[in-house]
């Protein structure tokens, strides 16, 4: 059974919605730059933030804000979901709509502004609702007036990646006529902080598989699709088919992958088995691509693995929109749309120097080309690694 | 849809960690029940124990409970269902960052607290490449991985999947609940489960459906019934979530009065590992327990005690999350 995106939905740093993200990738514009929307002794970190506040996101999403309370990342998921559901016509009343929803941060944004007040006997009841992951989802699924199957994958940096993979096999599986699926997570001082303990944040922004990489840029944002079967989908809304994914644990470390990338080679190697394609049949790579010296060298080698002396142009578009975290699989889903749509190849943003131990470097210009079948990767904190791949229908 | 309990690892306020599981009630009018933790010594690699916060120390110990029983097999897919995942080393990283100005903290709780490490150290304690998922949706998270675990099993992708269900008591959320007016005793515990396609080995009990639903419509059991071609007799058991709170217990009345016979077993758990957001992997493990037994221990039953054949778990989370799950007797 096929399965198809008939809609989608986004905000990033580079912008809201499907136009404005093709734009800015088409120019390889980037929306980073310095931190401005919370207090920080790490000010001089270059993140990718998202241009609205909190108020203008309310706004725009006509909530209600007296005695009302919402995390930054249930505002963006709102934003990004609400464009996609509003994408997607269905051809006859659809029954049963399932929400999978991926965050890491959850309220975090929230709680840690809100630390005392929270400990304290002001504590409001609505706001235990932004204390864990599932509150983001309720407030996405009460707004759209989703109720059956709504749930929350949390698998660190491949969450959204999780999300889409489990809503495409609930179509599968019969569970389910219609799954938005994909995620949201704002910049937090929680992530910023934790990143810098590792010391893998890039002080001057990322450089995905640039020999000088100097580490990973936090963004935030949300992005999320609608699945549908062949036989509910509107064929005006056909935007692709989900023809691939495979979810495989590398076990090798609690933070980092291995520095052959064997995960990373194994879990392409499961998702084109599914697709029932061969390595040369994939026209372009959407690259986990971090900008970390230990990521880009994995997932490098990987794909050498895999796609030996054949490698389809690669590009990352963390260069743009930094590392939305949970919500870089479902923004990686978008990029491999958009595509697929305009038969392009998008810019990898920050490269200037190959990396010496890659026998190829990224695609650093906008270019026309056949796009037919687009292989995403998503790389998480526990050796969680997923692939999807999306194909022309 | 349907799955074989073959093995089960229970870390609980009860004596369940051992190999035989006693549901005797341990505890009687506690403010808070707290797991009855075994020697993990025994279960865990020293030198990687130490490192260990006490969520990943359950849950590494509960899958190893459970794998042991089964002669070590290696599962095809782990996943687990965390309502507040590693909440206490959140708390822990979040308070040292604001107490001492983001300045000088240690990576270690910050690692540790992401949602899928218990799911991701269970397979590097494995060596395991298979499928490995985390599912935190509250009181659904649990049954989300269920429901993950179901579709893993019909989809011929895994012959094996270990699902656990796990949540730590977290003392901070705990007073938050307790201030809002959610007045119930507070659990935690580990419970993880080998999931077979096929019966092999000892068989506790079959999962035959799974459903969680967010503010369901009013008829949402019946429509589950009637979608797994169940009717309202064919429940002889149903294991409810009652709490000792009165607004969530209410919740129960409906059902009981119009929906089951007046002569259906009712049976209840959360005396016995407290109210938290993933109790229902405790209930799934009692469940399967007792249609091996063929009874229900004597502090679970509300009216009505029988020889259960096929149990209906019925729980919500605050209102808000509700799942049910049907286990029958393989027998």
């Amino acid at each position: 059974m096929k399965v198809f995106i008939t809609g989608m939905g986004i905000i990033t740093a580079i912008g809201a919605g499907a136009d404005e993200t093709l734009s800015a990738l088409k120019s390889g514009r980037s929306g980073i730059g310095g931190i401005r929307r919370f207090d920080t002794v790490h000010r001089h970190i270059p993140v990718g933030e998202v241009k609205q506040s909190n108020e203008e996101l309310c706004d725009l999403l006509k909530l209600p804000t007296v005695g009302r309370y919402y995390s930054r990342t249930a505002l963006l998921g709102l934003m990004a979901a609400r464009q996609a559901m509003r994408s997607s016509h269905s051809v006859t009343p659809v029954r049963r709509v399932a929400l999978v929803n991926a965050t890491t941060t959850g309220g975090m944004d929230y709680h840690e502004m809100h630390y005392r007040k929270l400990s304290s006997d002001d504590i409001h009841a609505q706001e235990m609702e932004l204390l864990d992951c599932a509150g983001g989802t309720h407030l996405i699924a009460e707004t759209l007036g989703i109720t059956d199957n709504v749930t929350t994958v949390s698998t660190a940096c491949s969450s959204s990646a999780n999300a889409i993979l489990t809503g495409v096999r609930m179509i599968r599986n019969g569970l389910a006529d219609k799954v938005l699926a994909g995620g949201s997570d704002a910049i937090t001082r929680f992530t910023l902080n934790g990143f810098n303990t590792l010391e893998i944040l890039s002080p001057t922004g990322c450089r995905p598989f640039d020999a000088h990489r100097n580490g990973l840029t936090l963004g935030e944002g949300a992005a999320y699709v609608v699945l549908e079967p062949e036989k509910t989908a509107l064929p005006d809304d056909v935007l692709c088919v989900v023809s691939g994914y495979a979810n495989v644990s590398e076990a090798y470390h609690q933070t980092s992958s291995s520095p052959d990338g064997k995960g990373a080679a194994m879990v392409i190697r499961q998702a084109l088995s599914v697709a029932a394609l061969s390595p040369d049949d994939i026209d372009c790579i959407h690259a986990h691509g971090t900008g970390t010296q230990v990521n880009d060298l994995s997932e490098g080698r990987a794909v050498e693995t895999v796609f030996r002396n054949q490698i389809p142009p690669l590009s990352s578009a963390k260069g743009c929109i930094g590392h939305t975290l949970a919500a870089a699989g479902s923004a990686g889903a978008v990029v491999s749309v958009l595509s697929l749509g305009e038969q392009l190849l998008f810019p990898n943003t920050g490269f200037n120097h190959p990396m010496p131990e890659l026998s190829f470097q990224p695609n650093t210009l906008l270019r026309k080309a056949t796009v037919n079948h687009v292989l995403s990767n998503s790389f998480g904190f526990g050796g969680s690694n997923t692939s999807l791949i999306f194909s022309r229908y | 849809m349907h799955a074989y309990i073959t093995s089960i690892g229970l870390i609980s306020p009860q004596e369940t960690a051992g190999n035989r599981f006693s549901f005797d009630l341990t505890y009687e009018n506690a403010p808070l029940l707290r797991c009855i933790e075994p020697d993990y010594k025994q279960l865990i690699p020293p030198l990687q124990l130490r490192r260990m916060s006490r969520i990943l120390k359950m849950g590494l110990g509960a899958a190893q409970i459970c794998l042991k029983n089964t002669e070590n097999l290696q599962p095809d897919a782990i996943l687990v269902g965390t309502g507040l995942a590693c909440i206490n080393e959140l708390e822990t990283f979040m308070l040292s960052m604001l107490e001492n100005g983001e300045q000088g903290l240690s990576s270690i709780p910050f690692i540790n607290s992401s949602h899928n490490t218990v799911a991701a150290q269970i397979s590097r304690m494995l060596h395991n490449h298979g499928y490995n998922s985390t599912y935190c949706h509250r009181g659904a998270s649990f049954e989300s991985a269920l429901t993950d675990a179901l579709m893993l099993l019909n989809e011929k992708n895994a012959e094996h999947v270990l699902l656990g269900g796990i949540d730590e008591y977290s003392k901070q959320y705990h007073l938050m609940l307790q201030k809002l007016g959610h007045a119930a005793v507070g659990g935690e515990g580990a419970a993880f489960f080998l999931l077979s396609r096929v019966p092999a080995g000892k068989v506790f009990a079959r999962v035959t459906a799974v459903r969680t639903c967010y503010k369901p419509a009013a008829d949402f059991i019946d429509t589950f019934l009637s979608a797994h071609h169940l009717h309202n007799d064919d429940i002889d058991t149903v294991l409810c979530g009652v709490n000792g709170n009165m607004q969530d217990d209410r919740i129960y009345d409906h059902p009981a009065e119009r929906i089951f016979r007046r002569d259906t077993q009712w049976a209840s758990y959360k005396h016995l590992c407290g109210e938290y957001t993933t109790s229902g992997s405790f209930a799934l493990a009692l469940a399967a327990c007792s249609l091996l037994d063929g009874r229900f221990p004597a502090s679970c039953i509300l009216r009505n005690p029988r020889r259960p054949q096929r149990i209906l778990i019925y729980n919500h989370y605050h209102r808000l999350n509700y799942s049910l799950t049907v286990v029958e007797t393989v027998r």
